[in-house]
Formats: structure tokens, C-alpha cells, sequence
């Protein structure tokens, strides 16, 4: 499909139920069925009520990109997502290490990298997100900006600050 | 192996610390599901003709913790507790809402069995790897949020340890205990996400009487497959719609309005130990625990679009940092109105603090309210309590419930549930304290009354009921009831996840290919598991024996008229009780005084049950 704008994912921690339909409907699109650990996006939850979707924030400048030895990782040019070629890829993790919020991991099944492709444009986790009512995540259309590489954050990290944020002082030591 | 099922179950001797993994033929799977239905059969298979010689604290009780054929991919994923009872001397599916259930599934296990005791404490590692004992030394003796704590990031270290380049672990989810269950406060809750819990049965004690503080699990794998992928996806987005659409107030607040209308509106809320069951304290009303408290107002478990839940947290005063749910109506009548406390705060921090110690939110303080009452009338004094207590103090209560935990001084009596308690105190005391215990068959009451028959608890809810006092299993004629709770503490999601009973046997027929029909189940799957469930209560022991259609009644309470309220003076019609716990025996193919016949054990395939029985009915 042809978009006239390139997408995004706006997402709102705070609104996210935890329900982790995004989890089964990434999957069911991309694997064929429900399966968690081979979604595209994951929600981490590194205490009860803590719940951080996390998935490619596609940063402007794309270091896990220029990070592939084998030339294995692209750029939709439509979408702005980054695309694994699965027959180059050779599981060394760096692409991993390059991300600066340690979003691409490897495959349970066939160890290859995994990562958000924003499926063509009509991202399915933002569908049933939305569907639901919580919009923790909302699908924007706007140009790249620089600010979306601080989205690319560890959720340990976040869960820290969204801690913080619900649990005021007691979220200091809860995570 | 039929599909749903991820296809083994590990089974753990602690005694002798061996770990393997076993499966039950597609024959039992059909029959009896998962959850409650499988772990009555287990409990049975293999304790059988031991049952009342064994005590639910024993080492040769079987703790079971299953999922179902239906958990994780219909709507609300949730585990099952079981084993034998230590407050009911029978068996309860107990079930709590949890990615854990998830997690067991996505590892390849559809549920995991633990016999014996280790020697020391420890907790179940569960990944695609197996299962492994691990020590536990570091964690006994820690609160909830501790638990939680330690595990997820020691759990999550040692995954990475043993896969660092995969990228990063996602934490695991798991089932623990408190210091109650490690007391083996007999009522204690098997807990998972800080304020979930398992509550009836009394399960934790039983994790904690094998010195099993928690169950962690981690899986990579897919949730298993189906019989029909497609007509599953179309019924799962379905069933989603449904529960979307509903937009009522549970949705919007979950329980958490309740705590002011069952009292106000129902006249079916405890109030002071069930002294009343009628309050209209507008400053308990939903809007203060929303506009003050409630820091996530939709809060869901896996698979769920209910989202019932809503986080509270306390962030000024002196409690700040309590955190737990809405709380939900159970827990604000149990942690609130019925221990006289009005106060959204009060019931926030008195209900955060029973989740970190692991005492079930309703069974723990229904003890705490039945100990007050006995203080208020003199029975109990200062002096066995350690400290000056009355109805509404937020601050002593907690100081109650820490008591039962580590079973110091009253507590330790109390530790034993409200029935054991009141037989005990009467006993030493020389008063009669029975007339004070909200109980059925050992299992304290859900905050549903029966007085004002507003509610939907009406007469012979409890009395009936294989699971006693369980609000959430309540027997009603022996033919519907079969196909809600029965079968969703079996197929194991949750029952708030609401969708019509036609629609989620079509569920479950595109989910494991049995030709189980609504039907079938209503007539026998429903019928054979609770007929094995009520035999297994009836052989009961070792310390109690109910006696059948005797026992089957409610508490003295119950009979009293209420004193105040809209249905002031009303009170539950103790004829009807009797005839409909008749119809209900009747139905289910019992005798008079509720014993299963021989041709119903027949009919059912529990022939082996028959012997016991046969010694019963004399």
C-alpha cells in the first residue's frame, strides 16, 4: 500500500491494562497463532501494574540497521519500519546490542531477529488496543522526528519512572 | 494428546526431590477438563482410601496448581489450586487471575503436581527446560511485594545467565505465598500479582506446609494449538466484542462500587462480623476510592478485556505505599464494613496488608471479625490479644492479622480458620462460640447474604454447596449451576469474562475437538465432578467429619432476622432451604441426606467411590 505519510506508534504506559491483546494479535498476524514471546511487541511488567509495551520505536537514524553485518535489516520506505530479511540473518545479536531500548531479540523458534514491521501500516496491536478502549496505543501520521528515539528505552528503565509516577515515593523501591 | 493442552504436567515429589512429567489420557482430559474437575480426580487417584487419615497440612496431601484446555485463549487467563483441603477436608477449585497460568502453558506444562515436603524452603522453577527445585531460604519469611520482587529479578538474571544473546528476558510471573501460608495459617491464600489471590481452601498453607514458597514459571513457546485455528480466532474476536460492548459498570469500576450499594441497596453485606448486613456510609461510596485512590483504572490480566481490576495506592500519611486493587467489593466488606471500618483509606491499608502476609482477603479477616466479635462480647480479652481492639480500628486489625500470621499468642488459634477457632475457644473458654462463626463445612462465607434474598446468594447457595461458603461456586439446582463455575474453575478462565454459556461450549469444542456439549456437561461432566468433589468432602477427616444433610445447613447467623435496613427484620426462610437442598440431592442423583447412590457412582464412572459411600449411608 501507499501511504502519503509515514506512522508511528504513540504510546501512553500508563494507559495500558496489561491485557496484552497486542501480544496475541502480533502474532496471530505474524505467526500464524497466539504466541507471546514471538510477538513484536512485548509487554514487560517488572512489577504488578507496571506494564510497559515495549516495541521499535523506529529511531532516525536506525543503529541496529547500520549495525547488521550481513546487510540482513532494512527500511520500509512507505512505513519507516525496519524490515529482517530472515533467509540473511545469521542470530549474532547485534542488532540487539546497537538498540539503545534493547527491542530486537531473537526468535523462539527459529532464533532469527524479530522486530515491529508495523505490519504494512495497519499495525493490528494498535486495532485491538484501541478496540478495547485503553489507547495506550494510538497510531499517528507524521514525519520522522528525532524524538522518537527516546521511546527506544529498556523497561526497566520506564518502569521505574511509571513507579514513580503511580506509586509516588513508594515507587522508588519497588523496582 | 487433545488440542488446547500444551500436553504433559510435571510432578513433583519434594520428599524425594524427583521431578518428571506424566499425562493423563485423552479419556480423563474429556471428562473432567482441567482445574477443578482434574484435581478432584487426582486428589482421589491418589490418595483414595487414605483420604481420611491424611490431614491437608500432611506431607502425602497433593498440592496441584493447573490451567485448563480454555486457559489463555479464552478470555482471562487464571490458574487452579487444589489438593485436599486443610479447612474443608474436601477438595475446592480455588483460581486466581495470572499471567503465571500463561507462562505455565507457553513452558509446555498444562499444570504442575507437588507431593512430599523438601527439607528446607524452596520454590518450582518451571521454563521449556523442566522444572527445577530451587532454594527458597532467602525469600521465607518475606512479604508479597518482596516475593515479587526478588524472584522476578533473580529469575529474570538467572534466565539471561543461561541465554544472554537472545536479547532481553521478559520477567516470569508466579504463584507464592506469605508468612501465613508458610505458617500454615489453615486459610491462607495462594497469591500472584501482589493482590490476587486463590483464597478458598486454604491452599497456601498447604504450599507452605511443603515448604513450597513459590511457583515461578517462564515459557517461550506458542500457547498450544486448537482443533479449528480459524473458527477459534473469529470466536475469540467475538467473544472480546461481547465483553467490549457490555460497557456496564464492570468495566468502568469492576466491584469497587459495591461496598456501599450491597450494603445500602441489597441489605446483603457483612457488617461487624454479620451482625448486620445493612449500612448506608456514603463515605465509603465508589467516587472515594476512585477520586483518591485508584491510580489505574483499568487494570486487566492476561487475555482480558474485562478489566475489573483497578489499582489503588495510598501516597499520603502514614500508610503510604499500600498498594492492592480497587479493593474489590469482597475485600471492602471483608477488610472494611465488616470489621466496622468505614473509611476508604482504613480499608486500603487493612486490605494491602492481608495480600503481603497471604491471608486469603475474605477467609483471613472473616477470622479477625469473629475474634472481635468475641472480644466485643467478652468472650476473648485484652489480655489474648496482646492490645486493646474495637469495631472500625484500622490499625489494630492489621496488628490481628500479623498475629494470626505468625501464629503469636490469640493468633494462633485463630491461624487454625473461623470454624476450628470457634471449636477451640469453646472449648477453653467454656462458651459456646458457633452461634459467632460464618462458616459452611469449614469454609468461611462470601459477602453475599442470604437474609434479605436481594442478592443473588439465596437459601441453600452455601448450604448445598461442595465448596462450602465459596461465593463463587454457589449451588443452585443442580442443573445450571453445573455449567458456570463447575465449568470454568475446569476449562480454567474466569467467569467474569462473560459471554453466553451457548457460546462458550462452542468455544470449547473449537478449542479441543471434544463433542462435549452444553448439555453433556450439565447432565454429567458438571454432575461427576461435583458428586466426586461432595464424596470426597463427606469421607473428610482426619480432625473433622461432617455429617451429611446435618452439615449442609447454613450458620446460626444466617437464621437471624436482620436488625436494621430496608428488610429489617427478614431473614432466610429455613424451609426453603431444606427443600431446595432436597431438589438439589435429588437432581444430582443422591440420596436424602446427600449421599451419592450407588447408581449414580455408576452412572458416572466413579464406581470405585462406592465402598466409602456404602459406609455412609448406614
Amino acid at each position: 500500500m501507499f501511504l502519503s505519510e509515514p506512522i508511528w506508534i504513540v504510546r501512553d504506559y500508563i494507559a495500558c491494562s496489561g491485557c496484552r491483546r497486542c501480544e496475541i494479535a502480533c502474532s496471530m498476524r505474524h505467526e500464524g497463532w497466539m504466541w507471546p514471546e514471538a510477538s513484536r511487541i512485548r509487554v514487560f511488567m517488572p512489577f504488578p501494574g507496571l506494564e510497559v509495551p515495549h516495541f521499535c520505536a523506529q529511531c532516525e537514524d536506525y543503529p541496529c540497521v547500520s549495525s547488521c553485518p550481513v546487510n540482513a535489516l532494512s527500511i520500509n520506505e512507505n512505513t519507516n519500519a525496519v524490515i529482517v530479511d530472515g533467509e540473511k540473518c545469521i542470530s549474532c545479536g547485534e542488532c540487539v546490542k546497537a538498540c539503545p531500548g534493547k527491542v530486537p531479540f531473537l526468535h523462539p523458534d527459529n532464533n532469527k531477529a524479530v522486530i515491529c514491521d508495523l505490519c504494512d501500516g495497519e499495525p493490528e496491536c494498535v486495532k485491538v488496543c484501541q478496540e478495547a478502549g485503553y489507547n495506550a496505543l494510538i497510531l499517528v501520521k507524521e514525519n520522522t522526528s528525532d524524538q522518537r528515539k527516546l521511546f527506544a528505552m529498556e523497561p526497566i528503565i520506564v518502569a521505574k519512572d511509571l513507579a514513580v509516577n503511580l506509586f509516588a515515593e513508594k515507587g522508588l523501591e519497588v523496582v | 494428546m487433545p488440542r488446547g493442552y500444551a500436553g504433559k504436567f510435571l510432578d513433583i515429589d519434594l520428599t524425594k526431590e524427583k521431578v518428571k512429567e506424566i499425562t493423563f489420557s485423552d479419556e480423563i482430559l474429556e471428562a473432567y477438563l482441567g482445574g477443578r474437575g482434574l484435581a478432584a480426580k487426582v486428589m482421589w487417584d491418589r490418595i483414595g482410601n487414605q483420604w481420611s487419615n491424611i490431614d491437608g497440612l500432611d506431607p502425602e496431601n497433593v498440592f496441584t496448581a493447573f490451567t485448563g484446555p480454555l486457559t489463555a485463549i479464552y478470555p482471562g487467563a487464571r490458574i487452579c489450586a487444589s489438593g485436599k483441603s486443610p479447612v474443608s477436608n474436601g477438595t475446592v477449585g480455588s483460581t486466581a487471575s495470572t499471567e503465571f497460568a500463561m507462562e505455565l502453558k507457553t513452558a509446555g506444562y498444562d499444570g504442575v503436581i507437588v507431593t512430599g515436603r523438601a527439607s528446607g524452603p524452596i520454590y518450582i522453577l518451571v521454563t521449556d527446560d523442566g522444572g527445577e527445585i530451587r532454594d527458597a531460604s532467602h525469600i521465607w519469611g518475606k512479604i508479597g511485594e518482596e516475593t515479587i520482587k526478588i524472584l522476578n529479578k533473580e529469575v529474570t538474571e538467572e534466565l539471561t545467565k543461561r541465554k544472554p544473546n537472545i536479547g532481553l528476558w521478559k520477567e516470569p510471573s508466579m504463584i507464592y505465598i506469605g508468612p501465613a501460608g508458610e505458617n500454615m495459617v489453615r486459610n491462607a491464600a495462594v497469591l500472584t500479582k501482589l493482590c490476587h489471590g486463590a483464597g478458598y481452601g486454604g491452599y497456601g498453607a498447604v504450599m507452605g506446609s511443603k515448604n513450597l514458597k513459590a511457583i515461578v514459571a517462564k515459557g517461550r513457546g506458542k500457547i498450544p494449538k486448537v482443533a479449528s485455528p480459524s473458527k477459534v480466532k473469529e470466536l475469540w474476536w467475538r467473544a472480546h466484542t461481547h465483553m467490549i460492548n457490555r460497557r456496564g459498570s464492570m468495566r468502568r469500576w469492576g466491584t469497587g462500587y459495591a461496598g456501599w450499594r450491597v450494603g445500602a441497596v441489597s441489605s446483603s453485606e457483612p457488617v461487624r462480623n454479620w451482625q448486620e448486613e445493612w449500612h448506608d456510609e456514603r463515605s465509603y461510596a465508589g467516587p472515594r476510592f476512585e477520586n483518591r485512590f485508584w491510580v489505574k483504572k483499568k487494570w486487566a490480566d492476561y487475555n482480558c478485556t474485562t478489566n475489573c481490576m483497578k489499582l489503588s495506592c495510598i501516597k499520603t500519611g502514614k500508610w503510604k505505599g499500600d498498594i492492592t486493587d480497587m479493593p474489590d467489593y469482597e475485600l471492602q466488606a471483608y477488610c472494611g464494613t465488616n470489621l466496622g471500618i468505614f473509611d476508604p483509606e482504613d480499608n486500603i491499608h487493612v486490605s494491602a496488608v492481608i495480600d503481603n502476609l497471604g491471608h486469603s482477603g475474605i477467609n483471613g479477616p472473616n477470622t479477625m471479625a469473629f475474634a472481635m466479635e468475641l472480644y466485643q462480647r467478652a468472650i476473648l480479652s485484652e489480655e489474648d490479644f496482646g492490645f486493646k481492639i474495637e469495631w472500625g480500628d484500622a490499625e489494630a486489625f492489621t496488628k490481628l492479622a500479623w498475629l494470626i500470621a505468625k501464629r503469636e499468642k490469640i493468633g494462633d488459634i485463630l491461624a487454625e480458620g473461623t470454624y476450628r477457632a470457634a471449636k477451640k475457644i469453646s472449648e477453653i473458654k467454656g462458651v459456646d462460640c458457633m452461634p459467632y462463626a460464618v462458616h459452611v463445612k469449614g469454609i468461611e462465607i462470601g459477602a453475599h447474604g442470604t437474609r434479605s434474598d436481594e442478592d443473588y446468594t439465596h437459601d441453600s447457595c452455601y448450604a448445598s454447596s461442595v465448596e462450602g461458603g465459596n461465593h463463587t461456586s454457589i449451588a443452585t439446582d443442580g442443573y445450571t449451576d453445573m455449567s458456570q463455575s463447575v465449568f470454568s474453575d475446569s476449562g480454567v478462565y474466569c467467569n467474569f469474562c462473560f459471554n453466553p454459556t451457548e457460546f462458550i461450549f462452542e468455544f470449547l469444542q473449537a478449542v479441543t475437538g471434544f463433542p462435549t456439549t452444553l448439555e453433556d456437561w450439565r447432565k454429567v461432566n458438571g454432575p461427576r465432578i461435583v458428586t466426586l468433589q461432595r464424596a470426597l468432602l463427606l469421607i473428610g477427616g482426619p480432625d473433622v467429619f461432617w455429617k451429611p444433610i446435618v452439615d449442609d445447613d447454613n450458620p446460626p447467623r444466617f437464621y437471624n432476622p436482620l436488625p436494621s435496613g430496608p428488610f429489617k427484620g427478614r431473614t432466610t426462610d429455613r424451609k426453603l432451604v431444606y427443600d431446595k437442598r432436597a431438589a438439589y440431592y435429588e437432581t444430582l442423583g443422591w440420596d436424602e441426606r446427600g449421599i451419592p447412590t450407588q447408581e449414580t457412582l455408576d452412572r458416572l464412572d466413579l464406581s470405585d467411590l462406592e465402598p466409602a459411600m456404602k459406609k455412609l449411608r448406614k
